[in-house]
């Protein structure tokens, strides 16, 4: 899931798809990522506001021409209620990652000032560690890995990307009645 | 109530959920696998195909004698699903297939991928071990829902007895309306044994279905005014005008325009051959008629198709100079491989419906281009390259029977209401290309999967089909070849004993025949693995150099079936056997026609070359008279 598309025009898209939140739901959708030979870098399933409705997000780095055939394929799944392709420009994007850094007494006040500077959180402290939890967009996680590399990063785990359009309005607004609770 | 936590998305079982907190006020108490039984005969259901087991006992102990249907018993389940696939095609409504869990679910994985290649409406019901039993690996138990995914339009894995009558309302919808295909029903035996309240009819709850059946106004001006500015039109018809019943609009359409049409394999028949607008299959093995028109045309309208890679041929290469109409009933089908000017999402038949009087208006604004120049060019092609196998170098040359000779015979005796069968291979071709269609679903064959050994049980199925609707009297003709019949051959059993007579033409020529033509073109006549000596053209006297002989004899197998065997080996007893076959409508014949092993199938377009390859014959290109036509092999995309 990790590795990207290295294609020539590809962008980085971020899709929203909401699904019932039934067994199974996301076996289908990532059984037809791999079928269609689609990579996607990440992915993030959780509850909504609606508890018959999940969300995933799904971010991929692909060309306008595959993205536009998924998107049909995703539809075509009896499970799948909406998908939208999340513009860059009013949408508010999020990630979030725990990095052990090896840190001892001699440069543990470095790590900490990148801690500070990236409003990021140690919540975790050891003699020979520190165990940081940061939030952001990609690039800004991206950023603070970078200098984090270069005093040893012992363990590192990173959620997949969970985003919102700016505004009042839902995107479960969409999916009318509480037909599906009707199971 | 407990929430379903949102990992439940992982899990193939809910878990969590009170599903039997509410208990129906009214309905009728019964068993899950009773209510099964039950929802099919409310769904109008006339004919199941089947073999029962272990994990589906419950519904087979429901099925009785005051039954509302018929129930066919098969022999393997692959083929109890190819029956209730043929069934479908023939009768227009959904099939219908009850098997076990484990093995049986497995074995009807390739029928339930061939109904979602071909879009066939079909409903399988397949039996599973007990809730808390799985994910223990139980007996016979197999997670037929998680291997069916990519190859179902939907599934099911019924926990409960209460939900069964729901679940098969919404199989059925989603089966037979949208774009047609295979459900899975995946009944556990908790759901068959548990009891429960029948009520009928059932709320279906499906939020996430809404297909669209009507096209969008504005496209349809659009693609109006396409046609009339187009000088060299084609109808390229797929097999989604025939699941959606369109042949009357087909006609209407071409008369309209004056375009010709072109079908692929599945919409064979949609007009008949007679009309003179069909110019008839195109793509790998086309007529040139049909395939030049394509590559030449400026407008090509797609119908229910998908530019499948046997039609297109290098898809960068397919109809270079036209702009495209593509009307289809899946969103996702349109420009999937070819990008289009004018997309219409809707069936077919609805859309044509809407689409015939705005071509009339825009006719009548802009007037009609005057096509003659391009019909003279493509009868041209008609006259000069005609599907014919009357050539020299198409005769056999060691005594056998020419296979394309009898498939013609077959087709000139037989009764006009004739439903023609058949598997995958050489002999489907042939019969594709010389069998003379009339009429829409009347040819049943495995198109998108290409599925060796369809033919046998999608002929029971059509028989079956025909019994119900007409009283048997729509005859049933498989044309089969050697090595495609004997991979289902079992069904003689279920043909006799169910008293389903069909008439099968085996083209023996003793060899995987397609496999063997490629062999010979592409792989230097190496002959890896195509021999099976089944129907040497000496067997009757010596064993060839092998030393075996007729193995099988297809005529001791098929009287070894309670069927009627013959065997032909000239033209005298081709013709006397085909007349007999015709005349026993009682009991199932089969017919063992000894042909020619180098025949071939022409014309040909190499796997992944252009279509304007194509070759009529050897070295012959009508497309294309530059030399590299014919250096033009396989190529590396080509499968």
């Amino acid at each position: 899931m990790a590795s990207s598309t290295s294609q020539s025009n590809a962008k980085r898209h971020t899709l929203s798809v909401l699904v019932e939140n039934r067994p199974g739901v996301l076996a289908r959708i990532a059984g037809l990522f791999a079928r269609r030979s689609f990579n996607i870098d990440s992915l993030t399933v959780s509850p909504t506001e609606r508890p018959e409705i999940s969300r995933l997000t799904v971010t991929a780095h692909v060309e306008q021409e595959p993205l536009e055939q998924i998107i049909k394929q995703l539809n075509k799944l009896l499970h799948v209620l909406k998908i939208v392709e999340l513009d860059p420009d009013t949408t508010v994007e999020r990630e979030l990652v725990l990095i052990k850094v090896a840190a001892d007494v001699q440069n543990r006040s470095d790590v900490l000032e990148l801690v500070r500077m990236f409003r990021a959180h140690v919540i975790d402290v050891n003699t020979e560690s520190l165990t940081i939890e940061a939030t952001g967009s990609q690039g800004k996680i991206d950023a603070l890995m970078d200098l984090l590399q270069h005093y040893g990063v012992i363990e590192l785990v990173r959620s997949g990307a969970v985003a919102v359009t700016r505004g009042p309005k839902a995107l479960s607004d969409k999916v009318v009645g509480s037909e599906i609770t009707g199971r | 109530m407990a929430r379903p936590t949102p990992l439940q998305a992982f899990s193939g079982v809910p878990k969590g959920t009170a599903q039997n907190d509410e208990t129906p006020a009214n309905g009728e108490k019964m068993t899950g696998a009773q209510a099964l039984v039950r929802a099919l005969e409310d769904l109008g259901v006339k004919d199941v195909f089947g073999i029962p087991g272990g994990a589906i006992l419950p519904v087979y102990d429901a099925i009785k004698e005051d039954t509302k249907f018929r129930f066919v018993l098969a022999r393997h389940e692959q083929a109890a699903g190819h029956a209730a696939e043929g069934y479908a095609v023939a009768t227009g409504r959904c099939g219908v297939c009850i098997v076990t869990s484990g093995p049986a679910a497995t074995n009807l994985v390739t029928a339930i991928a061939d109904a979602n290649m071909d879009s066939i409406p079909m409903i399988a019901i397949t039996g599973q071990v007990g809730v808390n039993a799985i994910g223990t690996d139980a007996f016979q138990e197999a997670d037929t829902v998680g291997i069916t995914y990519p190859v179902t339009k939907h599934s099911y894995l019924v926990t409960s007895a209460q939900d069964v009558p729901r679940v098969v309302a919404e199989a059925y919808y989603i089966a037979t309306t949208g774009r047609p295909g295979p459900v899975v029903i995946d009944l556990t035996k908790t759901a068959q044994t548990g009891e429960m309240y029948y009520t009928w009819p059932q709320r279906l709850v499906l939020p996430g279905y809404n297909p669209t059946t009507e096209a969008h106004g504005r496209m349809l001006e659009n693609a109006a005014k396409l046609f009339t500015q187009s000088f060299r039109p084609v109808l390229y018809v797929g097999g989604g005008a025939t699941r959606s019943h369109a042949s009357k609009q087909i006609k209407e359409l071409a008369d309209l325009t004056g375009a010709p049409v072109v079908t692929t394999l599945n919409a064979r028949g949609i007009i008949p051959d007679s009309d003179p607008k069909m110019l008839g299959m195109l793509g790998m093995h086309g007529t040139v008629a049909a395939t030049g028109a394509v590559q030449r045309c400026d407008l090509l309208v797609a119908i229910g198709a998908r530019f499948d890679d046997r039609v297109t041929g290098k898809l960068s290469a397919f109809a270079p100079t036209a702009r495209v109409i593509h009307i289809d009933i899946d969103p996702a089908e349109i420009g999937k491989n070819r990008s289009v000017d004018v997309p219409i999402v809707g069936d077919v038949a609805t859309v044509l419906d809407a689409l015939i009087p705005e071509i009339r208006k825009a006719q009548n604004e802009y007037g009609i281009h005057d096509l003659k120049p391009w019909w003279d060019a493509l009868n041209k092609f008609r006259t000069d390259y005609p599907m014919s196998y009357d050539r020299p170098e198409d005769q056999p040359t060691d005594g056998t029977l020419s296979p394309q000779w009898v498939v013609s015979q077959l087709s000139k005796s037989a009764d006009p209401n004739t439903i023609w069968v058949s598997g995958v291979g050489q002999h489907q071709m042939w019969a594709s290309q010389l069998v003379d269609f009339e009429k829409p679903n009347h040819w049943i064959s495995s198109g998108g999967l290409g599925t060796m050994g369809y033919g046998l049980p999608a002929a029971l199925g059509a028989m079956v089909g025909s019994q119900r609707d007409h009283d048997g009297s729509y005859p049933v003709w498989l044309i089969d070849g050697d090595g495609s019949f004997q991979m289902t051959s079992e069904e003689l059993a279920a043909a006799t004993i169910d008293g389903v007579p069909v008439k099968v033409a085996i083209l023996n020529n003793s060899v995987y025949g397609m496999v063997r033509q490629w062999q010979t073109l592409f792989y230097g006549q190496h002959y890896s693995a195509t021999i099976l000596h089944d129907g040497e053209p000496d067997a009757d006297d010596a064993p060839g150099e092998s030393g075996y002989v007729n193995v099988p004899d297809f005529v001791k197998l098929a009287e070894a079936y309670g069927c009627v065997g013959l065997r032909a080996t000239t033209k005298e007893e081709a013709l006397d056997a085909i007349k007999k076959a015709n005349e026993i409508n009682d009991r199932t014949v089969v017919i063992d026609f000894r042909v020619w092993k180098d025949a071939m199938v022409w014309p040909m377009v190499p796997a992944g070359a252009s279509n304007d390859t194509v070759a009529y014959r050897e070295g012959v290109h009508p497309l294309d008279n530059s030399e590299k036509a014919s250096e033009e092999t396989l190529s590396s995309e080509g499968f």
